[in-house]
């Protein structure tokens, strides 16, 4: 079994080296992008990018054929806001965590695409949940000086899960900042202060930007941030990178929207627990929010408001939403039952799977090569043994960037060396 | 499948199947048969064992029959198309030609699936209460590697939202434990998902006291970290050890008491002492033991504790390794309580898999999911969704009946509470669920939660959705539906 798995995963990597054609075939279709859903469509993969979505219909000569025989076929899930590749065990084995930084002089520098991991025994297990790509943010970890007020906690990168020892689709797609309780603590007890505070930050990254030349003489006023926290702010202010602020009460969420409207930024709400009371502000501002649809209970006293209907309502009003989704090892293996989860409180089984498919590829900007099965975009497909929000579904093949992963994992190793011993009691 | 049916057959004729162990057939209701008027009260450990009793009553109900339902009992196979009647609280008949009485309130099921109240036999729930801020952080006694002293019940806050949640889910009972810190956490509370002001009015009337003790990780760590003993494996089992060297003596010291009294001679009866009273309590079979256990191999050893102090430990929890001993687990009689999709948090729970609860099942070994989280405890019913597929995959055949058990009959007999509850079998309690559709399903969510026969919850009926006092008067709910 395991022989056969590695076989004809040469297969597939030598496939696509040589640019082979795969044509999936009677497959239901939900594209997530223009081509809509189609009852029993084609997709035809060359190399690593689609060439097609379509109904039925000639396959190109010598192409290999996947017969789905009617099964649905979706765009790889992304795993968005998630450690996966940087954490190898979060509890008890530090060393393993790349995730967050304590250190005195980086915070928004902070780059998680450094720490990534193609080794991480996480990245199989994630992939037979149907995921093919995700989304990396760092987490927020508190300075060891106390005094320094550093709640940027870094760039976020997007990687796929595929083979290969790069993993890396795209560093530095956008900033984390977090409020709210987490964020006022490290602002000295109140968020007013940080609100403050992160207002004379943006401004000295105006300023710094502006005159380097005089900060490298030593001429400018002394700035809070590092040069590097600086440096890796410019494209935040500039409004060229996307900057999600982890956020979770009414009130907060307002301060957001007017200090994105007021500094010209590009705002991605995260958390969002009270965003359904808003929803046609945010809505009107244009804002995306990135939510964890399994909210609904007032986990702090940020979060009074926290309600099962929150994705459904947001939706509704016209915000995109993409769902993030808990570390893979607590729970998170499943982003699809909570995006189901979510649809079983009113969001439209379409929304859901959008929420974990294109809208986070747009909300994080790399919805030109993933997020929906679309010419040109990477082949990063999942066919399913049935509705893909299903618990009692899977992945039947995986394709990552046009190569067939083999269906295995850690996971599934360990349940084969131990199937043999289980035997029905006498 | 076949075993559990016995045990809750010979548990409805009134007979325990641990009725060889003394008292244990009686509950902590039950009151020592020895004459301890002889001590001012409080004073003697035995003479009352039921110091904060239930005051739970089953609200009030109408006979109710749920027809043309798709039933899973959890007891049998399914029934694709029957009845099931409610009175007086009990399940009174459930079966495919069952016909209602005349004087039933009728629910028409069709399209629906009834099933067993859900059981989560491992939740924090009232001791780390929402708002999780530090003034409600109230699970974990982490002072002393010992406190089997406490007890979940005086941390439990009944006001704590996620009783509501849990109940839209359709947990109708739940273990609530003390926190993985201390090699002996404190006793357990098995409760009743019903909305109330005190905790004595949700104690489940007559489910034993359990033991939480903990393996591995947490407690080394919790005191290594404070340069405390225990900060290793092994100094935990050292300490296991020492506590139950002590508890044997203190019984020991007890029971020489209560035959000198008996005999009508002169004694000084022994200091009472609260932690020794709680190990006391499981060697003399009152009391239940819930493992916090990851590993295969301190498992294994945790049996061996047990034979050598004479004790049974009712289930490990987590338990993630379980699979690798499924023989040895079915064997001691020990339940696991575990998860389908937590793993690998942890270094213990490394090797934890998706397939643990299928592959026990298989083995004929006792197998519960669990929550263990405020959110997961909503929904169960996908949890054992995900073990079944899982368990399917590999080519294990796990049928919908057995993946249902492990959320109602398996877990209720991890609590030793399944004579009285866990299956849709006449006689028992009536906790049960109307599922929108099929409770392995996604989409499907508790239209109705009964409990004791009465309607708890009604996902279509604000008048039916308990809220807890917290909620009240919240401007951020102010529009919420």
């Amino acid at each position: 079994m395991r022989l056969l798995g590695i076989g004809s995963l040469l297969v597939a990597l030598c496939g696509a080296a040589w640019g082979q054609t795969i044509a999936i075939t009677h497959a239901h279709i939900y594209s997530m992008g223009p081509a809509g859903d189609i009852a029993s469509g084609t997709v035809i993969v060359s190399g690593d990018r689609i060439v097609s979505v379509g109904p039925d219909g000639a396959v190109p000569a010598g192409a290999r054929v996947i017969d789905a025989q009617g099964a649905v076929v979706t765009p790889g899930l992304l795993s968005t806001n998630t450690p996966l590749s940087t954490v190898e065990i979060a509890e008890g084995v530090e060393e393993t965590n790349d995730n967050a930084t304590a250190s005195d002089r980086l915070s928004a520098a902070f780059d998680v695409s450094y720490a990534v991991n193609p080794n991480s025994v996480l990245i199989p297990i994630a992939r037979l949940g149907g995921i093919t790509d995700a989304i990396v943010t760092p987490s927020l970890r508190e300075a060891k000086d106390r005094d320094k007020n550093l709640f940027f906690a870094g760039q976020a990168a997007a990687i796929h899960l595929g083979q290969g020892t790069d993993l890396i689709r795209k560093p530095s797609i956008g900033m984390v900042l977090v409020m709210g309780e987490d964020g006022a603590r490290i602002a000295g007890g109140s968020r007013a202060a940080q609100l403050v505070m992160l207002r004379a930050m943006l401004d000295d990254v105006r300023a710094y930007a502006k005159g380097r030349a005089d900060y490298d003489l030593g001429r400018s006023r002394r700035y809070e941030l590092s040069r590097e926290d600086l440096e890796a702010l410019i494209p935040v202010v500039e409004g060229r990178e996307p900057l999600m602020v982890s956020v979770h009460r009414a009130a907060d969420i307002r301060q957001v929207l007017s200090l994105a409207r007021e500094q010209g930024l590009k705002v991605i709400l995260e958390g969002a627990e009270e965003g359904w009371s808003l929803a046609p502000e945010i809505a009107a501002a244009r804002v995306p929010v990135l939510l964890d649809a399994e909210a609904d209970l007032p986990a702090s006293f940020d979060m009074i408001g926290s309600s099962l209907n929150n994705a459904a309502r947001l939706t509704a009003a016209g915000v995109l939403v993409g769902i993030e989704n808990p570390p893979i090892y607590e729970g998170g293996r499943t982003p699809r039952i909570e995006a189901g989860r979510a649809a079983a409180h009113g969001l439209p089984f379409g929304a859901a799977l959008a929420a974990i498919t294109i809208n986070p590829a747009r909300i994080w900007g790399v919805s030109d090569r993933i997020g929906s099965l679309e010419a040109g975009k990477d082949a990063d497909l999942v066919v399913w043994s049935g509705d893909p929000l299903e618990p009692l579904s899977a992945p039947t093949r995986i394709l990552i960037r046009g190569i067939e992963q083999p269906l295995r994992s850690r996971d599934l190793d360990l349940r084969d060396r131990y199937l043999p011993s289980i035997k029905a009691p006498p | 499948m076949s075993l559990w049916r016995l045990a809750s057959i010979i548990g409805l004729l009134g007979l325990s199947a641990c009725a060889t162990v003394p008292g244990a057939s009686d509950g902590p209701t039950s009151r020592a048969k020895v004459d301890a008027k002889a001590l001012p009260p409080g004073l003697d450990p035995f003479a009352n064992l039921d110091p904060f009793p239930s005051t739970y009553r089953p609200a009030p109900s109408a006979t109710t029959a749920i027809v043309n339902a798709d039933i899973l009992t959890a007891d049998g196979p399914e029934i694709p198309s029957g009845a099931l009647v409610m009175s007086g609280g009990r399940i009174v008949a459930v079966g495919a030609d069952v016909v209602p009485p005349p004087d039933a309130v009728v629910i028409d099921a069709h399209g629906r699936t009834v099933t067993p109240g859900i059981i989560d036999p491992h939740s924090h729930l009232g001791v780390y209460a929402t708002p999780a801020v530090a003034a409600m952080s109230d699970g974990n006694e982490a002072t002393d590697p010992d406190t089997a002293e406490v007890w979940a019940e005086h941390s439990v806050w009944p006001q704590d939202p996620g009783f509501a949640r849990a109940l839209a889910g359709g947990v109708t009972t739940l273990e609530i434990l003390p926190g993985s810190a201390n090699l002996f956490g404190g006793r357990s509370v098995v409760l009743r998902n019903v909305a109330a002001t005190t905790v004595q009015a949700m104690k489940f009337p007559g489910a034993p006291y359990d033991l939480k003790m903990a393996c591995g990780e947490n407690p080394k760590r919790v005191y290594g970290g404070k340069d405390r003993f225990p900060s290793t494996r092994m100094g935990n089992v050292a300490g296991y050890r020492a506590a139950w060297i002590k508890a044997r003596d203190y019984l020991r010291k007890w029971d020489d008491y209560h035959a000198k009294v008996a005999k009508g001679e002169k004694a000084d009866p022994p200091d009472r002492d609260l932690q020794l009273d709680t190990l006391a309590g499981v060697l003399r079979g009152e009391i239940r033991i819930q493992n916090h256990c990851y590993r295969a191999d301190e498992m294994a050893q945790m049996i061996d504790i047990s034979h050598e102090f004479g004790f049974h430990i009712a289930a490990f929890h987590h338990a993630s390794e379980s699979y690798k001993i499924a023989d040895l687990l079915r064997r001691e009689g020990i339940c696991s309580v575990t998860w389908a999709e937590w793993w690998g948090f942890k270094m213990e729970a490394f090797d934890g898999i998706e397939e643990n609860a299928a592959m026990l099942q298989r083995a004929g070994a006792c197998v519960t999911l669990s929550s263990d989280n405020a959110n997961l405890i909503q929904h169960l019913n996908v949890e054992a969704a995900l073990a079944m597929a899982a368990g399917n995959r590999a080519g294990l055949a796990i049928t919908r009946p057995e993946a249902i058990g492990w959320i109602t009959l398996a877990p209720a007999r991890a609590l030793g509470i399944d004579s009285k509850t866990g299956s849709l079998l006449p006689g028992k309690m009536a906790d049960v669920v109307i599922w929108s559709g099929d409770p392995f399903s996604v989409y499907s969510v508790a239209d109705q939660v009964f409990i004791d026969g009465a309607l708890a919850w009604d996902a279509h009926d604000a008048a039916h959705q308990p809220k807890s006092d917290f909620l009240v008067g919240q401007p951020a709910l102010a529009g919420d539906r």
